[in-house]
């Protein structure tokens, strides 16, 4: 059996099959700002549904605007508050971080979980062996009531990573790269399961990057095995660190797909679509007017690292804004305890608190016409960021930092070679 | 509702994301409100589009269609205004959750798409799984729902079918 096949069947009790539609229970369930409150009003409408099933199987993020950036907003985040005292259910409130984040961070996922999340994005959660994957608003209404979710038993593909990154190369590159290749639609329905020699190189951080940005061309998972380097770091995040898991010797996938990422360069996703790969090269000298550094794809503690090497001593080029965004408190502390803070800072970065903010246009750092930003988020769709002539480039933390230090896109080999 | 739908079609490309259909930024103008939303429907992709469209009207795409975020709101709004149905040559999978939910009929087409046009007039027969543009004469079958999601459709809804059955099909 695939990975999938594995997880979705010790679920059930009973060996399933793509293509099988089942009903089971969501070990954690979990929605944001965005999405939780038409989850809420479904469970309102129906009273049936106006219970939770087991708080402790159930989380709540405010971060997609976090702190509100208007009234609206603010009248949403007390509506949260609110469902979560009268459920008993536990609620990250402004500031705590991005939900894959801090779902991550909070021990709550262990290998071979099933997780659903009102958001596309819930697949980053696949770098833990997670099934996790992105729902909507209705789905999550029942699973937070009833515990439960339907789901179509994907076809799984074989995503096989050889060889070794370049110190300027990153797993956003890696991810970019598979997009450019397959398409927005490429794997669409399907669970893709990462495997091959690289595994032992990439840090679960990095893991997160690539699961994350599996939902841009249409997976329904982006999975990894549990292994040694997924061991590690759950016992950093005191989750029960759990087997080892990955697919049978010999399981059957539609498809399988090999890179090498030993001659990889770096990768940008030109405007208007994810799909839209170049290497760097071919879009060098394109002038910049803010770069964003953050987001559930690349927020990470490493990205700020490797951002700050090529930031410290040197300073954000005149004319441009370069906003820093940690993905989660925890991440923020780290970066303030180890100075990563101070060297973006003195770079003349803006630093703030983390929330999803710029990535979906909400707030802290939006496009006027025909502006151009370099983002280590996931999506650069028309006006996506901003103003409809706005355009955004996507690229790893390393292209980001050294767009802002020369105000033009640029190799980062230079300053990490 | 019906497992029936007839209107004009609306012809649009590949890859038309939830953002297309209604933006991030718009949808935290009045996160508060589905209704407050609507102004901003496919506001930088059809201009105008919520006074234009009619009940029962069809959107018609190519591959991929509703791509990106999970927001639920798309395939809400959607209905909200009136669209009858969605005819696409693909779907990305939550959008075909979401819809299939909501009681927004999803249908995967291949000709259809292809030859239609701005205006022309389609329908569809969610139970017999065929397709029709009767402008230009042209009919084709398509792989009709699982009896469950039929059912879920014909009740409007997944919350529909639960208060009328009590479960979750399946």
């Amino acid at each position: 059996m695939t990975l999938t096949e594995k997880i979705l069947s010790a679920k059930v009790g009973r060996r399933v099959s793509p293509g099988d539609f089942i009903v089971i229970d969501a070990d954690l369930a979990y929605a944001h700002d965005g999405t939780a409150p038409l989850a809420i009003k479904v469970m309102k409408e129906n009273e049936r549904l106006y219970r939770v099933h087991d708080p402790s199987k159930v989380l709540l993020v405010i971060d997609h605007a976090s702190p509100p950036p208007n009234v609206e907003v603010a009248k949403v985040h007390e509506q949260l508050r609110s469902f979560a005292r009268e459920f008993g259910v536990r609620l990250f409130d402004v500031g705590e971080g991005i939900c894959h984040q801090v779902v991550a961070e909070s021990g709550l996922v262990r290998p071979g979980a099933v997780v659903v999340g009102a958001d596309s994005h819930t697949v980053t959660l696949g770098a833990l062996s997670a099934f996790a994957t992105g729902v909507g608003s209705t789905d999550i209404a029942i699973a937070f009531a009833l515990g439960k979710i339907w789901l179509r038993i994907p076809e799984s593909i074989k995503v096989l990573l050889d060889g070794k990154l370049k110190p300027w190369v990153t797993s956003k590159d890696v991810i970019l790269n598979i997009i450019g290749n397959v398409r927005a639609d490429g794997l669409t329905y399907l669970a893709a399961e990462f495997q091959g020699t690289a595994l032992k190189h990439l840090s679960v951080e990095s893991r997160m990057t690539i699961s994350n940005m599996c939902v841009e061309v249409g997976a329904k998972a982006g999975l990894f095995p549990a292994d040694e380097v997924l061991a590690s770091w759950l016992r950093i995040y005191g989750a029960d660190n759990g087997d080892e898991l990955s697919a049978d010797p010999g399981a059957e996938y539609k498809d399988e797909l090999n890179f090498n990422l030993s001659k990889l360069e770096p990768q940008v996703a030109a405007p208007p679509n994810v799909d839209n790969v170049r290497e760097v090269s071919e879009v060098e000298g394109t002038e910049v007017d803010q770069v964003f550094i953050g987001s559930c794809t690349n927020g990470r503690y490493e990205d700020f690292l490797l951002a700050a090497k090529i930031l410290k001593g040197r300073r954000v080029k005149e004319g441009v804004r370069c906003v820093a965004i940690p993905a989660s408190r925890k991440v923020f502390l780290e970066l303030l305890r180890d100075g990563v803070l101070e060297v973006l800072a003195e770079a003349g970065c803006f630093i703030a608190h983390s929330t999803c903010g710029p990535c979906i246009g909400a707030h802290l750092g939006l496009l006027g016409p025909g502006e151009v930003a370099v983002s280590t988020s996931n999506r650069n769709f028309v006006g996506r960021m901003g103003h409809r002539d706005s355009k955004v480039y996507l690229a790893s933390p390393a292209t980001a930092a050294a767009a802002a230090v020369e105000g033009r896109i640029v190799n980062p080999k230079k300053y990490l070679s | 509702m019906g497992l029936r739908i007839r209107g004009r079609a609306w012809k649009l490309g590949n890859n038309i994301s939830t953002d297309h259909i209604i933006s991030g930024k718009y949808k935290f103008k009045s996160i508060s409100s589905l209704e407050g939303m609507i102004p901003y429907v496919f506001k930088e992709v059809i201009p105008g589009f919520h006074e234009k469209v009619r009940e029962g009207d069809v959107l018609v795409a190519g591959r991929n269609f509703g791509m990106g975020s999970s927001r639920e709101h798309a395939p809400r709004l959607l209905k909200l205004v009136g669209v009858g149905a969605v005819v696409a040559e693909s779907f990305a999978r939550i959008f075909f959750r979401n819809a299939t939910n909501i009681g927004l009929p999803v249908i995967t087409a291949t000709l259809v798409p292809r030859i239609t046009e701005d205006g022309d007039i389609i329908s569809v027969n969610l139970e017999e799984g065929v397709i029709t543009n009767e402008s230009k004469d042209v009919q084709e079958r398509f792989k009709p729902y699982p009896k469950e999601i039929l059912e879920v459709i014909r009740c409007g809804g997944i919350i529909e079918y639960i208060r009328k059955y009590g479960s979750l099909p399946w």
